[in-house]
């Protein structure tokens, strides 16, 4: 008997595994939770976009729940998603931008042609703030809530649903 | 394009999963140990943004950014640990090649070491058994049983 | 071109193979269940129309593709009239449809030639392991015409010419790699036919390992080359140098091969003394699951890429249960069917048989571990634990001391006798070798390097102990009255197979070793007219130029190599390429190769101020890495061709079983 349950044993252990493969299957490895997730917003000095006179700092993103975007004129992606930017701006939610890896001439030229939804741009030419945040790629979208500390984060394209399902709940849950 | 290019190669499967080489950039070191730190933490990093590549591995622009800090932070004289933190910190332990040890990766570590003394056991056992045992190997009947069964003509 | 009805032919063709499949795999059986002659004759000829008809489809594929016929969607996507013919014909691979097919392919020939040259198996053995053959080539062929039909059309819309072949697989490489590693994957189902053919038939004596062996060493001979084919393609064509990665693709073929290699010994285990019955069926049904897994890992993408999965998920669901049904079957077979009791043959602790007990295990915990790492951060996710990598570290830091251990014992298993070994007796047959490892593994790094090294002395240390006492053994075997020629004529194949396997092992370690400790790796940047030294080579720059190729814009820069103050050079040429069709850059790196050393240079960013960055890589002793591989594999062939499995029918008489036999008769 004892003999018997030690040869059932491969095929205990092939179904164990055989049940992560099935749930392997749904699952994105790309789809990855930031490093920065509950914890504050990366220092930075950087100029605006509007303004290369005008210096900001973390300070920005405190006293109001805000979503920040990490784009660049480089990024196809982001054009696409500009108009759940802008209906989210319609919508009341404050938006900053990050201009990542980009020209001055390009980044406005980009805001001309696809809308501005956001407050104020960053500029961040060299990417050095979008690597404080752990970005590897644009778009990159960050929940920041009034105390500056970082609440949700959307890797890659926001599809118009994902506005309605995730990001206003997610922004309406940190507005308490 | 890269993404293209990687399911072309996704689908044919043979090859790891690897853009072509990159990261060849020209960087002056102090000394050979930092060169061989150097090259064993952009080994170690994982780029977050390929699909199985080491940052020292990688032409993706993130990788050549991590590269960039590894260098500078080990010209300021930061250590390994210090570096990987920073990068984990911003990235996440799916950066380390080297799974830290900790309360989900204990499995990780320890099955293989479990596994060793498990084997050492079952020789260890099986051999005594098997020293005191009466049992003997094939007797000559039982071989030549074999024997035929082997060349049995096809009897079709 | 669009030719007439070439992949219609093809696709029905392959459908008739699936029907033959299915006959082949339900008929045998249910004659051997049943004991009906009639019933199980249908194995062979379904064997050799299958085969024949997936070859049409094949062949039907591949005339597509040298037609450029790019109405076929899997043409268009993969190929372009430019493309010279024998990529064209290797393309058929270089995508999943294309490769699934040629597994297909693969499947059907193993079983063709098990139908061949199988003729004295016991009727219903044959029946079973062509019946079990016949099913799991079921399960490919749907596979192939549900979820990745090779021979779908692009109507009416047919493109101008082909997407083109992506340009890292427009290369030798991709010709003969993956024909050469399903080789291998695929023939390890003949030995997993047999392990449940015996386990219908209730006959776990030893005489299925014996049929079995001859097939298990030639599919264990092609995975070997095949993943060594793979390491040296990585090496060349990625360009930087690397030739092994801990992907999880290659970890996929790593895992069959490992248990493989243990199924090998414990095979000779089971067949020459009767012992390891249940572990032996079992490592057989191991080994082929992992070739099956290593099929779900990497074409699921569930390690690896979601994109080429997200696309159709249908697919990665239909390997899962395809591996589902067939592992777990076998497996629920085996916990039925095992032999309730084990059979114990007496040995000792110094005796072959522990020496093998002690290799499987090792092997075993070696395949557990690299299957562990490769699923790990999949575990992890599924259970919600974050997301995790696990790589070369982790598998360097559990895999290389598993090596040395398993070299250890390795050195003495030719020596070992079975049953069991005067432990003097071993001990004078192995002294002096173990000293003369120990000797010569201190002295390597200091005479080679002028400075101490311990990797490099226990990668020499380990090698050497398991060359050494082969050495020995072979010197006091061939002893012959007339001369050492005749004394090594009368040594048996399968021995000297053992001795040219175990010898690839230590070549291979010797060549890992050299390469990872004394590999020099340099970006340097130079313009024409600038010289660099590296490991005794002065590489100067002679000329930066541009070149158009048939399909691709070219960087070049004309390096010439002087070793020394020697008077001789020569010259490298690496180029960077750009592939028009797909805008796609690619490194193409100029190679030296050598016994003892490779000089590798690859080309890097232009510098824009008349000077390139460059890498300059020295590799000694890389080559050791893959002629050990060849070494192993040629072991395994030669094993193969040994008398004992070559004998032709003798002239017993097959009527009177048993009892003919010469011995008894004579009693």
């Amino acid at each position: 008997m004892k003999r018997r349950l030690l040869l059932l044993l491969p095929l205990l252990g092939f179904l164990v595994l055989g049940g992560f493969l099935y749930q392997g299957l749904a699952m994105n490895p790309f789809d990855r939770d930031s490093a920065l997730m509950a914890r504050d917003f990366p220092a930075f000095e950087l100029t605006t976009l509007e303004d290369p006179e005008r210096v900001v700092d973390e300070s920005l993103l405190t006293g109001e729940v805000t979503l920040v975007n990490v784009w660049g004129e480089w990024c196809p992606t982001c054009k696409q998603e500009m108009p759940q930017l802008l209906d989210l701006a319609d919508r009341g939610v404050r938006l900053v931008g990050v201009d990542y890896k980009d020209t001055r001439e390009k980044g406005r030229e980009f805001l001309a042609e696809f809308g501005n939804p956001f407050e104020v741009n960053v500029f961040d030419p060299e990417g050095s703030l979008g690597f404080d945040l752990g970005v590897y790629g644009a778009p990159e979208t960050f929940l920041v809530d009034a105390d500056g500390i970082i609440r949700y984060h959307h890797t890659g394209y926001i599809k118009p649903e994902d506005v309605r399902d995730t990001i206003l709940p997610e922004v309406e849950k940190w507005r308490e | 394009m890269a993404r293209v290019i990687r399911g072309l190669l996704a689908a044919l499967l043979l090859l790891p999963l690897f853009a072509q080489a990159g990261g060849i950039e020209v960087r002056q070191f102090d000394d050979p140990v930092t060169e061989q730190r150097y090259q064993d933490l952009t080994a170690s990093l994982r780029c977050p943004k390929c699909e199985n590549q080491a940052i020292g591995d990688s032409d993706s622009p993130i990788a050549g950014d991590m590269r960039d800090r590894v260098y500078v932070q080990l010209q300021d004289g930061r250590s390994d640990k210090e570096i990987l933190d920073f990068m984990v910190s911003r990235f996440g332990d799916y950066v380390l090649y080297n799974p830290r040890l900790e309360g989900r990766t204990l499995l990780l570590w320890g099955l293989p070491a479990a596994l060793v003394l498990l084997g050492a056991l079952v020789v260890v056992l099986m051999v005594r058994a098997r020293r005191r045992s009466s049992a003997r190997a094939l007797s000559a009947e039982e071989r030549d049983r074999l024997d035929a069964l082997i060349n049995r003509e096809r009897t079709e | 071109m669009q030719t007439l009805m070439i992949p219609e032919i093809g696709h029905f063709a392959l459908i008739i193979a699936l029907l033959m499949a299915l006959v082949q795999g339900i008929m045998p059986l249910a004659g051997a269940a049943t004991r009906r002659p009639l019933w199980m004759a249908y194995g062979r000829p379904m064997a050799t129309g299958q085969f024949l008809f997936l070859a049409i489809a094949y062949a039907c594929l591949t005339a597509s593709y040298m037609l450029d016929d790019f109405s076929v969607a899997n043409v268009a996507n993969n190929s372009n009239s430019l493309l010279p013919w024998y990529y064209k014909a290797s393309a058929v691979w270089g995508n999943h449809e294309g490769s699934v097919l040629l597994w297909s392919l693969i499947l059907g020939a193993w079983t063709f030639a098990v139908s061949r040259f199988s003729r004295e198996l016991p009727r219903d053995m044959l029946a079973r392991v062509l019946g079990v053959m016949g099913l799991v080539s079921v399960g490919f062929l749907a596979f192939v015409l549900i979820t990745s039909n090779p021979f779908e059309r692009l109507l009416p819309n047919v493109p101008q010419d082909g997407a083109d072949l992506n340009p890292l697989l427009q290369d030798f490489g991709l010709i003969v790699h993956p024909p050469m590693l399903y080789m291998g994957y695929v023939g390890f189902s003949v030995v997993f036919a047999f392990a449940i053919a015996a386990l219908l038939g209730g006959r776990l004596d030893a005489a299925w390992t014996r049929w079995a062996r001859p097939w298990t060493n030639i599919a264990w001979a092609f995975l070997t080359v095949g993943i060594a084919l793979g390491s040296w393609w990585a090496y060349y064509e990625l360009g930087w140098g690397g030739w092994w990665f801990w992907d999880p693709v290659e970890n996929a073929s790593l895992l069959p091969w490992l248990a493989g290699t243990a199924l090998i010994h414990s095979l000779a285990v089971t067949e020459k003394r009767g012992s390891f019955k249940s572990w032996t069926v079992l490592l057989a049904i191991s080994t082929f699951s992992l070739s099956l897994m290593g099929t779900f890992l990497v074409r699921s993408g569930v390690l690896t890429s979601v994109h080429a999965f997200a696309n159709d998920p249908s697919r990665g669901l239909f390997i899962l249960v395809l591996l589902g049904i067939t592992v777990g079957l076998s497996l629920l077979l085996f916990a039925l069917r095992a032999p309730r009791v084990s059979h114990q043959v007496a040995f000792s602790w110094l005796s072959r048989d522990a020496l093998l007990l002690i290799n499987n295990i090792l092997l075993v915990i070696m395949t557990v571990t690299v299957l562990l790492g490769t699923v790990y951060p999949l575990l992890l996710d599924a259970m919600d634990l974050g997301k995790i990598s696990v790589g070369p570290p982790y598998f360097n830091a559990l895999f290389v001391p598993l090596t040395v251990v398993l070299c250890l014992f390795m050195g003495l298993g030719p020596l070992a006798r079975w049953k069991r070994t005067g432990g003097r007796d071993l001990l004078k047959r192995s002294w002096l070798a173990g000293l003369l490892a120990l000797i010569i593994g201190a002295l390597a790094p200091l005479l080679y390097r002028g400075e101490w090294n311990l990797q490099v002395s226990l990668g020499v240390l380990i090698s050497l102990w398991v060359v050494l006492p082969m050495v020995r053994d072979l010197w006091v075997k061939t002893r012959h009255s007339s001369g050492r020629l005749a004394g090594a004529k009368r040594l048996s194949l399968a021995y000297w197979g053992m001795i040219l396997g175990h010898l690839g092992v230590a070549v291979t370690i010797i060549g890992v070793t050299v390469v990872s400790n004394y590999a020099i790796d340099r970006n340097v940047r130079m313009g024409v007219g600038d010289s660099v030294e590296l490991a005794g080579y002065t590489f100067t720059m002679t000329e930066l130029g541009s070149r158009r190729g048939p399909n691709f814009l070219a960087d070049f820069a004309e390096i010439e190599v002087r070793r020394g103050d020697s008077q001789r050079t020569f010259a490298m040429t690496p180029e960077k390429r750009l592939y028009l069709a797909r805008g796609m850059p690619m490194t193409d790196v100029a190679l030296r190769p050598g016994l003892f050393r490779d000089l590798y240079v690859a080309m890097g960013e232009d510098l824009e101020d008349g000077s390139w960055a460059m890498r300059l890589q020295y590799k000694p002793f890389v080559r050791w890495l893959w002629l050990g591989g060849l070494l192993m594999a040629a072991g395994g062939i030669l094993a193969v061709a040994d008398r004992r499995y070559r004998r032709t029918v003798t002239a017993r008489d097959p009527e009177q079983g048993v009892a003919a036999e010469p011995r008894e008769a004579t009693a």
